[in-house]
């Protein structure tokens, strides 16, 4: 059996406002989705749903054959649920390798291990110092997460993210507000992770330069609903999208 | 470097001064004369080991609990309880000991898994109201407990100041029951030290520091938080009763002032405060300064004013009268919580150029 991940009408209500309404979506693995839609559109929303940030109104998610609608985040962490988020989420005053360092421990299971210092855990020191050159903070490690720039930061937030090894991997507007320079790194890193077709890949973006290079199926939300659904190309210029999502009126635009 | 954890002071001058605190602790019966000093030696173990105790709660996971000294009363109350009703032997201490450990740690983990699942206030209010429960509650039994009185008891045989162990005329010092109990608690202080060194210095440690910087994304890292800080809690605890334990074996006593009342727990926050949280070490310097200003400041201020007036000098006899040394300690806690309000510790880390924590190799 594949691994799947799947929502059913999911829904969530804040007060009077549906802020994710009824959103039926399934993701495969080897498959990377973007999923655009305008300011407030509900894409943040719909993801701490789907990693328990938030729980659910009504509806329900699966997630490789179990129902996991009821599991507590970090539970959904474990199961393979990888997580960066879009205001950059991290251990402020402890440092860049440190806050990796705690990533690569939660993938290795290693929780109520007290009775040995860190340092003798060689393991977990390699694993995180290999993935902080991945993301070229190497020579930022010993520098406290608050202390970088914002750039900096976006790449220790997907660090951490593929410090999990997890099996999903959503980011939320990855390179926002990252200088041109830096840009690339991000991209390079999704476009290799695309390239190991056993994971699912979810990518809330801007960007329709990024998600044209990078998504094989563009989902569009609007107003919390599922909008738009498909290839790239056919999504991109399906008057939905022209008009709700590009701000353009219908047939104005190829 | 193993046996601290990898965690040295990094400070040469802080390097020093515990070095000169721990040997002049463990020199203290050769060292300074009578009853008051090997009190003061014994107190200050103690109460580092409770406040280092404290630390791991406050300094590292960052939660605020005000049962502190309720654990510290339950091993206080526990050896009291068993000494005064078994008689004066060593079942009786083990008797103390297996009942007042389990019971704290129970207690503990009851209210850290009730209360630390919500925000941080919850568990500091619950900590409040559980502690003022149990003074009450250990009032009001108090055919078990003594009430006000307390319970006074004896030690076994070995531990008495009257045995002898080594007589004066093999190294010119006596060693007695006294003085074995007194190395007791100095070592067993000392070990529950480095104990709480390597735990925030382990992998679990770490994630404390995770859960107190940001206990959102701890969760989202796959870390399930409430037994964390659950587990932490029970740590400070069976610590906190064991320092209760060896405090009420030094004073062949508990009651309610010197093991359970509320004025020992801001003691412990001054001192936390003071020497520095998050640091472990800071407990050792926090508990030191506090315990010996407490003690000797108002002896000190005597000698001062007697010398002013000597020296004919205005206003200053009054001001430095012994009898407003409470003044001057409070003057002194808040200086030194204004110039140092990373205490003592971090700031002489800092001026050592001594980098963010665990950055050594
Ligand atoms: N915790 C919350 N309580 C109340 N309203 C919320 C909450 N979280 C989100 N919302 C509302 O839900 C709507 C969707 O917000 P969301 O952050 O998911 O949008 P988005 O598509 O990610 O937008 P952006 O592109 O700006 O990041 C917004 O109207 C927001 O105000
Ligand atoms: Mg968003």
């Amino acid at each position: 059996m594949t691994l799947t991940l799947e929502t059913r009408d999911l829904t969530i209500r804040f007060g009077g406002h549906v802020a994710v309404n009824n959103v039926s979506c399934t993701f495969r693995p080897g498959e990377l989705t973007a999923i655009v839609g305008p300011n407030g559109a509900g894409k943040t929303t719909y993801f701490n749903l789907i990693s328990g940030q938030l729980r659910a109104s009504h509806g329900s998610i699966l997630f490789d054959g179990t129902d996991i609608t009821q599991h507590s985040a970090p539970l959904r962490t474990r199961a393979g649920l990888g997580r960066a988020f879009q205001l950059t989420n991290l251990f402020p005053n402890l440092t860049v390798e440190e806050n990796v360092r705690l990533a690569v421990q939660a993938a290795s299971g290693t929780h109520y291990d007290l009775l040995r210092p860190w340092m003798v855990r060689r393991d977990l020191i390699a694993r995180a110092d290999s993935i902080l050159d991945q993301v070229a903070l190497g020579s930022r490690r010993g520098v406290a997460a608050t202390a970088l720039s914002h750039g900096d930061q976006r790449k220790l937030e997907v660090a951490l993210m593929i410090a999990l090894e997890p099996k999903v991997f959503m980011f939320d507007e990855p390179t926002a507000g990252m200088s041109i320079d830096e840009v690339p790194i991000v991209l390079n890193l999704i476009a290799q992770l695309k390239q190991d077709r056993s994971k699912i890949i979810l990518l809330v973006e801007h960007k329709m330069d990024v998600v044209r290079s990078l998504a094989d199926r563009i989902i569009v939300l609007h107003n919390g609903q599922l909008v738009a659904d498909g290839p790239p190309a056919e999504v991109i210029a399906s008057p939905i999208v022209q008009e709700a999502y590009l701000g353009v009126a219908p047939k104005s635009a190829a | 470097m193993m046996i601290l954890s990898g965690d040295p002071p990094r400070s040469r001058v802080l390097s020093l001064l515990l070095v000169v605190i721990i040997l002049a602790l463990a020199a203290t019966p050769f060292l300074f004369p009578g009853a008051k000093a090997l009190n003061v030696a014994a107190k200050i173990c103690v109460f580092a080991a409770l406040v280092a105790s404290y630390d791991l709660l406050l300094g590292y996971t960052g939660s605020v609990s005000f049962a502190h000294t309720m654990f510290y009363g339950i091993g206080s109350y526990a050896i009291a309880i068993a000494l005064y009703g078994m008689g004066p032997n060593w079942a009786a201490v083990a008797t103390g000991i297996v009942t007042g450990l389990p019971l704290a740690a129970l207690l503990a983990l009851a209210i850290g898994l009730f209360s630390l699942r919500v925000a941080a206030i919850f568990f500091a209010m619950i900590t409040l109201a559980v502690a003022s429960a149990f003074q009450v509650l250990a009032s009001q039994l108090s055919w078990l407990t003594g009430g006000e009185d307390g319970r006074s008891f004896q030690l076994p045989e070995l531990l008495r100041p009257g045995t002898v162990l080594i007589s004066k005329s093999l190294f010119g010092f006596e060693i007695n029951g006294r003085i074995l109990t007194f190395y007791l608690v100095f070592a067993i202080s000392a070990l529950m030290i480095l104990a709480l060194l390597r735990v925030v210095n382990s992998p679990f440690g770490r994630v404390l520091q995770a859960i107190r910087e940001n206990r959102f994304r701890a969760e989202a890292l796959g870390f399930r938080t409430v037994f964390h800080l659950t587990y932490a809690n029970c740590l400070a605890a069976l610590v906190a009763a064991s320092a209760g334990i060896l405090n009420a074996l030094w004073l062949r006593y508990a009651g309610p002032d010197t093991s359970l009342s509320f004025s020992i727990m801001l003691d412990i926050l001054l001192m936390v405060v003071i020497g520095g949280m998050g640091t472990i070490y800071g407990a050792i310097i926090g508990a030191t300064i506090f315990i010996l200003a407490q003690n000797y400041l108002q002896s000190l201020m005597g000698v001062a004013a007697k010398a002013a007036d000597e020296a004919g000098l205005p206003l200053l006899p009054g001001l430095l009268h012994p009898d407003r040394w409470l003044l001057w300690l409070g003057l002194l806690f808040i200086a030194s919580v204004y110039f140092f309000p990373t205490g003592v510790v971090g700031r002489l880390r800092k001026a050592g150029g001594g980098k963010g924590a665990g950055s050594s190799h």
